[in-house]
């Protein structure tokens, strides 16, 4: 290690440090606590997630991803240590979910829904502890035992408040998830068996210097990892545990889980990105992920659209809603220039954000009315706000405009321009967006203008502002993505340009030293001792 | 021995995936269970196959690759865990539907489906 380690890094792998350690401190302590009064545990919890969204805005604004940071565990060099890696990326993703965890834990809170059971808080913040480790994360072993604290931790908020429905939806989207980790497993094993290492940054190097005899067993593996992510991200045909675990969940969970689909195109574009990236890899191997991407987010988008004409209530219909997006997301990754992945990551802020938030109004419009779904029921409360609110997201949702939606689909669609697909994008893009304005349309007539005129209204639960706020929160960012749209989309760029251009991260992972002085001189990997030949 | 032992993990898989197609939740963990068991000898197997010695690097002329072997640790105990959890998950959707079919239907068309029950 080099002794010139300066202070700014320093304080800055501690932040690094901070983002995984803090919810993993706080969900111990409340599991410690968890005979001590709501008070405290919400203050626990509150306190975790605020610091955690004011740690992400700082790292993103002083710029610290700009370059690609290491923070090596115990000081162990990688690839033989694990190292947390720091760039825009991550530095997205982490703002996402903080913002995430903060609305849906003022929601829960607002809402009482976190007396619903007893470890609301304490899985919560494992849940933010296994999202930020996965985004954290330079190993790919790594990434799978940060999945397995997330799964694990969302098993357990998926089934918080109980019931049937919950419990049944909550076991199909346990054994397939189960089933996901088995098949990741083999693929790793199969990396490391013919590579030697699972670092992400030695892997693409070894992939590159591989015998062309060995692309057989590299090529099965990576797509034995993609089959995993696309579980995760619930791409067509993996997507059925999705629809039900989302509409049945409670509305806080929903809303966080909003994020949970999104680490699976993470990782695509993190461990396939990397491994795969034109610089680095085989010619043979550089186009393999990217048609399976855009053939299944194409059947993916078509298929969610289906689902969204077919629903039967509100929630469902969110729930195929955040499909629709896996889908577009998918289409544009599969494209994969650095516009396409520009345009996704606009796409991707944009429906994280609102598919939570509108998960949050289903069930403010669930108290109110009684029920979200399709029957015709007696007038709510404040339905000129709430069907104002209704109106707002639905517009955002369908692409749109003013809304970001429109902004990020366009963006989408300008970048598909040259690709030979264009004609076969454009038209299920379009052709969908249309059906989710009729379907959402129609929602919203039916759960707003057909009112039982005869029947007495339910008593309906009362929404307190602070529950509102957690939903109007969302539409505010969204509009702030429209107002100031030109630095974020350039910013953007150049996330994309530092996705797509992996060997500036390599040379970060596999040398600290580089990271830690902020020296850009060309610098050739370190020889690692390659494992023993047996 | 490599024959026999890519044969055992070749059967263990094809067991578990067939057991987790079934019907009812029993059979459904069982094969998680046994997907594991392949799962970790298969990682096993990627440090390649050594008898004899020792898993320290430098302290003998032969040693056999250690890092397979934490690998196998970790997702030993991540399995245990997920298995307990399932196994209640289990219990708990049998108590709150009244049969244990993974779709909660009844007995008589789990039957049709998923073979006797256990």
């Amino acid at each position: 290690m080099t002794p010139n380690v300066n202070l700014a890094s320093h304080s800055f792998d501690q932040i690094l440090a901070l983002l995984v350690f803090l919810p993993v401190l706080s969900a111990i302590a409340l599991i410690a606590l968890h005979r001590a009064g709501w008070r405290l545990k919400r203050l626990i919890s509150a306190v975790s997630v605020g610091i955690l969204l004011l740690a992400t805005i700082y790292l993103i604004v002083s710029g610290a991803g700009n370059t690609p940071q290491v923070y090596p565990m115990g000081d162990w060099p990688a690839p033989f240590g694990i190292v947390w890696m720091y760039d825009r990326l991550s530095g997205l993703m982490l703002l996402l979910t903080a913002l995430l965890g903060v609305v849906s834990l003022t929601y829960a809170i607002a809402t009482n829904e976190d007396h619903r059971g007893a470890h609301f808080h304490a899985l919560f913040q494992a849940q933010l502890f296994g999202l930020n480790g996965a985004f954290l994360t330079g190993d790919v072993f790594n990434l799978f035992v940060f999945f397995e604290v997330l799964l694990l931790a969302s098993y357990g908020l998926m089934l918080h408040g109980g019931g049937a429905a919950r419990s049944k939806a909550g076991l199909h989207y346990m054994v397939i998830n189960l089933v996901g980790s088995t098949l990741f497993l083999f693929a790793v094993g199969a990396l490391y068996g013919v590579l030697g290492t699972l670092n992400l940054a030695d892997l693409a190097v070894r992939i590159g210097q591989a015998p062309s005899s060995l692309y057989g067993v590299i090529a099965a593996a990576s797509l034995m990892l993609f089959v995993v992510f696309a579980i995760k991200a619930a791409a067509f045909p993996l997507y059925l545990w999705l629809p039900g675990t989302y509409a049945e969940t409670s509305a806080p969970v929903a809303a966080l889980f909003a994020i949970m689909t999104k680490v699976g195109v993470y990782a695509m574009l993190r461990v396939h990105g990397t491994l795969f990236d034109a610089h680095t890899a085989p010619a043979s191997l550089v186009h393999l992920i990217g048609p399976w991407e855009l053939w299944l987010g194409i059947v993916t988008l078509i298929m969610a659209t289906l689902g969204v004409l077919a629903a039967m209530n509100l929630r469902r219909q969110i729930a195929y809603l955040i499909l629709a997006s896996v889908g577009t997301l998918l289409i544009a990754l599969g494209v994969n220039t650095t516009e396409s992945i520009g345009a996704a990551l606009y796409y991707w802020i944009h429906t994280t954000l609102l598919s939570a938030g509108f998960f949050l109004l289903a069930d403010i419009i669930r108290r109110s009315r009684g029920d979200d779904g399709w029957r015709v029921l007696p007038a709510m409360p404040r339905a000129t706000l709430i069907g104002g609110l209704f109106l707002t997201y639905a517009m955002g949702m369908a692409g749109l405009p003013p809304l970001t939606g429109f902004f990020g689909k366009a963006m989408i669609l300008h970048s598909v321009l040259d690709s030979h697909l264009m004609g076969a994008i454009f038209a299920v893009v379009l052709i969908t967006s249309v059906m989710l304005v009729i379907a959402l349309a129609r929602s919203g007539s039916t759960l707003f203008y057909r009112v039982d005129q005869q029947e007495q209204a339910i008593a309906a639960e009362k929404v307190t502002a602070t529950a509102l706020t957690a939903v109007f929160t969302p539409l505010i960012i969204a509009a702030a993505m429209v107002l100031f749209a030109l630095p974020l989309t350039s910013w953007l760029h150049g996330t994309s340009n530092q996705i797509k251009d992996t060997s500036v991260y390599i040379r970060h992972a596999l040398n600290p030293a580089v990271s830690r002085l902020h020296t850009h001189e060309p610098h050739e990997p370190p020889t690692k001792s390659t494992r023993s030949d047996h | 021995m490599s024959i026999l032992f890519a044969s055992l993990i070749g059967f263990l898989t094809a067991a578990g995936v067939f057991l987790s197609l079934r019907a009812q939740t029993f059979p459904v963990v069982l094969g998680l269970t046994l997907l594991s068991y392949a799962v970790n000898l298969f990682l096993f197997g990627m440090g390649r196959l050594k008898t004899d010695a020792a898993a320290v690097l430098g302290n003998s002329a032969s040693y056999t690759d250690p890092l397979p072997q934490a690998l196998v640790l970790t997702a030993i105990v991540i399995a245990f865990a997920m298995t307990a959890f399932v196994i209640v998950l289990a219990l708990k959707t049998r108590a709150e539907l009244g049969n244990d079919h993974v779709d909660g239907e009844d007995d008589a068309s789990a039957n049709e489906q998923g073979g006797p029950s256990a």
